[in-house]
């Protein structure tokens, strides 16, 4: 762990050589390293990552600046996208821009890189106004804006409904050393415009990876994101996603998280609710087994009155592994009328399996509606027989249970090809032929 | 013996009065401010405490000195100066007032609104009471039946000089010494404090209190207790009054440590009312409390606390699951009003099979106060077919105030139940609305509303006790509503 810290530290003096140091963006760069240097990687004993150790990934000796190792096939990558519908893209490889596979736009809307947003004067006035102000300083974050170099570039003017989703994909393949990458993606979404967002994580090595991402989106007045996660990475690359929402009045912002895959993934979503009548949606499905560790850290910021937020969070655990959701509401003093529902519900498959729950109010005015539901038990033996009964086999009964306990969240996915590519995976991951599409 | 006449009285009493002043002399003597191995030693000696005794405190103390003040609790306060404080003073003798005329009419008008007898009033008020007071032969009583059962119920001090095999066997089993640093703090210097020993099938036939334990003196900031249910046995014990508790000490850090063999039975309640400090947050006990209990097989642990007084409060009375078939309870009402803060919830460790706990905390806050229910439920590996159930509601009155919930459940086998819900809202509108409407004034319909909202918890108080704590909690709330 001081090892990648103190490689981490002295690489910087070798990522300044590349970049553009006089600028304000490098200030806050500097500043955030030193942050990071004062505060190293987090430890189970900071009460955010009580149940989260990252030892046993952060030991390993990952290169900083992977050069792109392997040639990509789209043939070969074809399948990690959401093929079948058009979508702009934004492709990095092992942290850098693929042109090849992406497809970006500068057409009413800009679709691009965070390189160019950074080096380009045009851009200036949206970075100066937008960069680094809604992500926090917690270590990871600091050491993500430490190296914001490389990211998704998305600004939607207003009134603007962009007619297709954008996908933002990150591959890794180095096959011959471990790799670390820090994308950096930034979202500003203008008054009563419309996106959704698609974002995935994929390696294509069995080498370590660590991804430490940091995503800020803006929403500003009535406008609409919707985000879609798919995390279903490989079992040897692992994930901190660090994913920071400031929505302005009457917008709605809404993030499902799919957490199939991985080695250890944590996600840290927080939303920061400026203005009134704001909604925010929050839910995830993790089906995990093996070793998998899945984390959902989430937290939402009712800052003003007569705004609403939705949590609903389902989680089937086998064999060794664990889940963590802390899930924390905050209604201010001034938000009245807030509407704050949290839900998370969990199944254990195995005796080995593991559930951490912390289900957070924290509640400073009086007239509010806040609930908060957390479970943990086992799939209804009733329902089951009732099936077996009926002639569905145990194995596909099970299934068809898990399925229905977990479309409560898939219900409100948006985008039809999304909804039937998570229920394959779902199908594919509990080993289960339901026969029909959801 | 000749004739028992008036003067023999007069003379007794004389005798008394000196008894008392002779004794005032030596207990005048107060240590040094200060924390240190030899103020340890002091206090141990000054209890005339066997050598195991004294070397245990010591123990406590060197893990205490190496431990630093949490500050994870969400509580703001200043954090008390150890070296300040003077570790073992005799309790104070309160000036004798001769009738009810002499106390604080403010007191007085509390008691009357908690409906205490005017015997009681005077006891509490420390008012002289005639000769034949019922509480002492009360008291006696007591003690001649608890005594056919067998059931040892005294000072911890007293039980370490006359029960040393059982405070020895089983002090610190449950909360050790270097169980956190107030635990620490209290082993080392713990003034006194309650044993109560219950053997093998006993149903003790009274309610315990601490408040009918002959000799008891001022039991001091470092309070400690220590309940045995022998294998069968049934105790229900009171800790606390609702009567107001005046007391100086900033501090208080007590333990209290409950050890329920198979098939036994505790159900531990207490009334927590020391003073909250002045509307403006001024002055008000810290009570920083240390309270578990273990169950073995088929045993049962309930804790039902109504905590209404104290500046900060911070208590997770806990159950130890340990037996199979073993249940934990926890029922809390906390009530903060003013400047109060309040952490307190409670720890379902579940580690034997077909264990079963159920929490219920209601908070409820007003004025400028914060309350936070910060509660524990784990389900170990082994603990098959475990189930919990957890609930717990704010009720928040006003804006200034704060409503927290930071529940942890940690599940480690399949076959557990768990079942976590929170809830927060405000007194209706419509309700309070409804009951003017029948004539009830808004004051008196807040105390009807929060008394609905509090059944659950004072449902599983002992009778008297639940009829005092309702009042209680009317009088906390009083001028909380604008």
């Amino acid at each position: 762990m001081e090892l990648l810290k103190d490689k981490i530290l002295s690489s910087y003096v070798a990522f300044e050589n590349d970049i553009n140091i006089n600028s304000d963006v490098h200030d806050i760069r500097t500043e955030a390293l030193e942050n990071f240097e004062k505060l190293g990687f987090p430890t189970k004993k900071l009460e955010a990552w009580k149940y989260t150790s990252l030892n046993s990934i952060l030991k390993e000796d990952y290169s900083i600046f992977p050069n792109k190792c392997t040639a990509v096939e789209l043939a070969d990558v074809k399948k990690y996208f959401i093929h079948d519908i058009d979508t702009y893209k934004v492709v990095f490889i092992d942290g850098k821009y693929s042109p090849f596979l992406s497809e970006t736009t500068h057409d009413t809307i800009d679709v691009c890189l965070m390189s160019a947003a950074f080096a380009k004067p045009k851009y200036k006035p949206v970075i100066e106004k937008y960069f680094n102000k809604v992500a926090n300083q917690d270590n990871l974050t600091s050491l993500n804006t430490a190296f914001a170099k490389e990211g998704a570039y998305i600004h939607i003017p207003r009134n603007v409904e962009v007619e297709k989703p954008i996908q933002i994909i990150n591959f890794s393949t180095c096959a011959d050393i471990t790799t670390m990458v820090q994308p950096r993606n930034l979202i500003v979404v203008e008054e009563n415009a419309h996106v959704q967002i698609i974002e995935r994580h994929q390696s294509l090595t069995s080498n370590a990876v660590l991804s430490n991402v940091v995503t800020e989106i803006f929403v500003d007045k009535s406008a609409t994101v919707d985000v879609y996660k798919i995390q279903n990475d490989d079992i040897n690359a692992s994930l901190v996603d660090n994913t920071y929402i400031n929505q302005k009045s009457n917008s709605v912002a809404s993030v499902h998280t799919f957490s199939f895959g991985g080695n250890i993934t944590r996600n840290n979503l927080n939303f920061y609710q400026n203005g009134e009548h704001i909604d925010s949606i929050l839910k995830g499905v993790t089906i995990i087994e093996g070793k998998q560790h899945v984390d959902h850290h989430t937290l939402v910021d009712h800052i003003e009155p007569n705004c609403e937020s939705h949590q609903d969070y389902k989680g089937i655990y086998d064999e060794r592994s664990t889940g963590v959701f802390n899930g924390k509401v905050i209604v201010n003093k001034e938000a009245q009328k807030t509407n704050a529902y949290q839900q998370n519900n969990n199944v254990l498959v195995s005796d080995k399996a593991t559930i951490n729950a912390k289900p957070q109010l924290e509640i400073f005015a009086d007239d509010v509606k806040c609930s908060h539901g957390c479970t943990i038990g086992q799939l209804d033996d009733d329902a089951l027989f009732y099936m077996q009964q009926r002639g569905i086999p145990q194995k596909e009964g099970k299934g068809l249970l898990m399925f229905a306990f977990a479309n409560t969240v898939l219900e409100s996915v948006k985008i039809p090809e999304v909804k039937s590519r998570i229920t394959k995976l779902i199908a594919e991951k509990l080993n289960v032929n339901i026969g029909f599409d959801l | 013996m000749s004739k028992y006449t008036e003067d023999d009285l007069e003379l007794e009493l004389k005798t008394k009065e000196y008894e008392y002043g002779f004794y005032t002399d030596i207990e005048s003597e107060t240590f040094a401010k200060g924390l240190n191995e030899d103020v340890v030693r002091a206090i141990s000696k000054k209890k005339n405490e066997p050598e195991w005794m004294t070397e245990w405190r010591l123990e406590a103390f060197r893990v205490w000195e190496k431990m630093t003040e949490p500050d994870w609790a969400n509580v703001k306060y200043p954090k008390p100066n150890f070296q300040e404080i003077a570790y073992y003073s005799a309790p104070k003798k309160k000036p004798k007032l001769n009738s009810l005329d002499e106390v604080d009419p403010d007191l007085l008008e509390t008691f009357k609104k908690l409906g205490i007898s005017i015997d009681e009033q005077k006891k509490l008020a420390n008012v002289a009471v005639d000769i034949v007071m019922d509480s002492v032969s009360v008291a006696t009583t007591f003690k001649k039946t608890l005594g056919e059962k067998g059931i040892i119920f005294m000072p911890i001090s007293e039980a370490i000089q006359e029960h040393p095999e059982l405070v020895k066997k089983y002090l610190g089993t449950v909360v050790p010494t270097t169980d956190n640093f107030y635990a620490a703090l209290n082993s080392a210097v713990f003034s006194d404090g309650s044993f109560c020993y219950i053997p093998k099938g006993v149903k003790c036939p009274m309610e315990l209190s601490t408040y009918f334990r002959i000799n008891e003196g001022g039991t001091g900031q470092f309070e400690r207790t220590l309940v045995v249910a022998d294998k069968g046995s049934y105790v229900s014990y009171l800790e606390g009054c609702t009567a107001p508790q005046r007391d100086e000490n900033q501090l208080h850090a007590a333990v209290v440590e409950l050890i329920a063999m198979d098939d036994a039975e505790i159900k531990y309640s207490t009334v927590q009312n020391w003073f909250p400090g002045d509307e403006n947050g001024k002055g008000g006990v810290f009570n920083f409390v240390t309270k578990r209990g273990l169950c073995e097989t088929n045993a049962k642990i309930s804790w039902t606390q109504v905590e209404t007084g104290s500046a900060v409060t911070w208590k997770y009375p806990s159950c130890i699951l340990k037996g199979n078939n073993s249940v934990g309870e926890f029922y809390s009402i906390a009530v903060t009003n003013h400047y109060q803060q309040a952490d307190t919830g409670t720890k379902m460790i579940h580690l034997g099979k077909n264990t079963k706990s159920t929490i219920i905390s209601k908070g409820i806050s007003a004025g400028k106060s914060q309350n936070s229910y910060r509660g524990l439920v784990q389900i170990n590996s082994r603990a098959e077919n475990a189930r919990n159930f957890s609930q717990c509601d704010s009720l928040l009155m006003g804006n200034a105030c704060g409503a927290h919930t930071f529940p942890y459940i940690e599940v480690k086998n399949k076959s557990a139940q768990i079942e976590h819900e929170a809830t927060t809202s405000k007194i209706g509108e419509d309700q309070l609305f409804y009951c003017n409407q029948r004539g009830i004034d808004t004051e008196k319909a807040i105390a009807l509303i929060v008394n609905g909202f509090s059944k659950e918890v004072l449902n599983k108080l002992p009778m008297e006790f639940a009829v005092e704590a309702q009042k209680l909690l009317e009088i906390s709330l009083e001028g909380s509503v604008g």
